[in-house]
């Protein structure tokens, strides 16, 4: 590559980057995350101390930290989703293509600039929710004099694999935005997939053997593999799983061919 | 701010869809626009005129023919904010974001310094706007948004949309003379309007179309054809009056507000009828001014 394509590309980033951070859409999401986030960490940390180990499912001290603190990607991974797919349908939402476009006549960097800067965005929101999730998960384990395990390398690797799980559900979320350009469809489409049709694909898929082989593909179930621990692992323990970097390149893939699609369907065409 | 550069439309064609929903919306369009001047790009609603600056910006792809600045496509523009500023109609903001911040997001993708923000935001007289959130502004505050993101890389070519639409005669006023004064300094600057009359104190040359195709192109002047002179005439014996028209030996056409009398003179016409004692219902002669030969030139109906 000259020197050219380069610095345009920086450019383009760049803007990117302003678009996000100049609309309110980014930190309403947010906040929603971290609130959400946070009650569920810390209410289930509180429901799982008081009912002890007498009913529900049976959780070891060592288990209970990663389970509680991988809830930041395991439930917030709709966010960077919205985020990306918000972002990208907004463009056409609004037809801000037009001035993009002039600004920037190469479409492929544009899409690319995107994904770059929502990536990235991704990554803040995955620091946002794992601050919530342990944030409130160890609170109140202190609470409940039980061990939040905050020392333990583990657990810092696991924040850093979530983190890394939520920039590139952000990304996913970009292609999909560029796939479906309606803004309404696409939030129908990720709230469906994710909260509905996505749970009951990988609980049917781990009924046989063959399924359970191609269910380890579906996005969620790599976003696991990749964090290592979340409340599937209890439902379904024997579904077998992708290696972390497995599950990354999974994910990725997800998204790389999405905007792929997308890019040859929706972001070529005629604006007008 | 570079020379100025000539834009050149070369067997411009665009069909949007195929088949038999198919649309020709512009067909084998050829002509240039010269630097120093403005050029209006004149047609009824549905001429072509926004797909036609929309394909010379990249935005659509023509179906054939090309459309370029002095030879270079905008998609191969070295820094295309920099050489063509322009302002499409439908202005397209994020009504959540601020005119400055909009101005600032495409300021950085084109890698322009940040302080043009301020610059073009004066220039349009929007300063004290800067950090009001587009949603809220009016037809007329967009219009001056859209002339300033234009305006931001200093660019030598103007191409503008119907950018008097929503202004108030302040406002029209203000961008007759700016478009003037870019005019002078030797840019190139391609405005298009449906109504003659909102540009032709403006503009030196006009472009015209209609259903997609030339159909006049020259200086201003070019279309004052004030020799051509026409009377409206009616009477209740509508079939009497043509008698006594054809007899006197005048060419005319019968619609069904009047007949118009081609080459005529009202004075003239009203004896005839007199001679032959037809009673009129009305007399007058028609004012052809730029705005009929326009409507002359683009057809009665118009494009749709
Ligand atoms: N995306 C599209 N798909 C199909 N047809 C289109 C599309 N865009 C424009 N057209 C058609 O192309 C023709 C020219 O439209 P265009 O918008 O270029 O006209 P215009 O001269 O700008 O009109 P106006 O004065 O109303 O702005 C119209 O018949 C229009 O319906
Ligand atoms: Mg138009």
């Amino acid at each position: 590559m000259s020197e050219q394509p380069v610095r345009q590309l920086g450019h383009a980033i760049h803007a990117e980057f302003t678009k996000i951070t100049t609309t309110r859409l980014w930190w309403m999401l947010a906040l929603i995350m971290i609130v959400y986030v946070a009650l569920v960490a810390g209410g289930l940390t509180a429901i799982l101390a008081s009912v002890g180990g007498s009913r529900g499912p049976q959780i070891t001290d060592a288990q209970r930290a990663p389970l509680i603190y991988s809830f930041g990607s395991s439930i917030g991974y709709v966010f960077p989703v919205l985020l990306g797919a918000l972002v990208t349908t907004s463009e056409f939402r609004h037809k801000t293509l037009t001035p993009t476009f002039l600004a920037m006549p190469r479409r492929g960097r544009i899409l690319v600039a995107k994904l770059v800067a929502l990536t990235v965005f991704g990554g803040l929101f995955g620091v946002l929710a794992m601050a919530s999730s342990i944030g409130a998960g160890s609170g109140v384990m202190a609470l409940f004099s039980q061990d939040a395990r905050l020392t333990d390398p583990a657990i810092w690797a696991l924040a850093g694999r979530a983190v890394l799980a939520m920039a590139l559900w952000c990304s996913v979320g970009v292609g999909l935005g560029v796939l479906i350009p309606s803004q309404v469809a696409a939030i129908v489409i990720v709230l469906a997939f994710t909260q509905f049709v996505e749970p009951i694909l990988r609980f049917a898929s781990g009924l046989t053997d063959v399924t359970a082989q191609i269910g380890q593909y579906l996005p969620g179930s790599a976003s696991d593999a990749l964090v290592g621990s979340s409340f599937y692992s209890l439902t379904a323990p024997t579904v077998v799983g992708l290696d972390w970097w497995q599950g990354a390149l999974v994910l990725l893939a997800y998204a790389v061919v999405a905007s792929f699609l997308g890019f040859f369907t929706s972001w070529r065409r005629d604006v007008t | 701010m570079p020379a100025g550069v000539t834009i050149e439309f070369t067997h411009l064609t665009k069909r949007f869809g195929s088949g038999s929903g198919s649309v020709d919306a512009v067909s084998d369009l050829s002509f240039t626009v010269e630097p120093g001047q403005i050029t209006g790009f004149l047609g009824p609603n549905g001429a072509g005129k926004t797909t036609t600056l929309r394909m010379l910006l990249g935005l659509v792809a023509p179906t054939s023919g090309t459309a370029t600045f002095g030879g270079v496509s905008y998609r191969s523009l070295a820094h295309p904010l920099s050489t063509v500023g322009s302002a499409l109609e439908a202005a397209s903001f994020h009504p959540g974001r601020t005119a400055a911040d909009h101005l600032r997001v495409y300021a950085q993708a084109a890698g322009l310094p940040r302080q043009r923000v301020g610059v073009v935001l004066e220039q349009v007289g929007l300063e004290q706007y800067g950090s009001r959130r587009v949603g809220g502004y009016s037809l007329g505050m967009r219009q001056r948004l859209g002339l300033a993101s234009a305006l931001l890389g200093d660019p030598s070519v103007l191409v503008l949309d119907e950018p008097i639409n929503g202004l108030d005669p302040e406002g029209i006023r203000w961008i007759r003379l700016f478009l003037r004064q870019l005019a002078a300094e030797g840019r190139t600057i391609l405005v298009s309007s449906h109504l003659l009359s909102e540009v032709q104190q403006s503009v030196d040359e006009v472009v015209i179309i209609a259903h997609g195709t030339l159909i006049h192109r020259g200086s201003l002047a070019s279309l004052d054809m004030t020799e051509t002179r026409q009377v409206i005439v009616d009477a209740p014996d509508r079939v009497a009056l043509q008698l006594a028209l054809t007899a006197a030996g005048y060419h005319f056409s019968s619609l069904r507000g009047g007949v118009i009398v081609e080459n005529a003179d009202a004075e003239a016409v009203g004896r005839t009828a007199f001679d032959a004692g037809v009673t009129l219902s009305s007399l007058s002669q028609k004012r052809t001014g730029l705005e009929d030969s326009f409507l002359a030139l683009v057809g009665e109906e118009g494009a749709l």
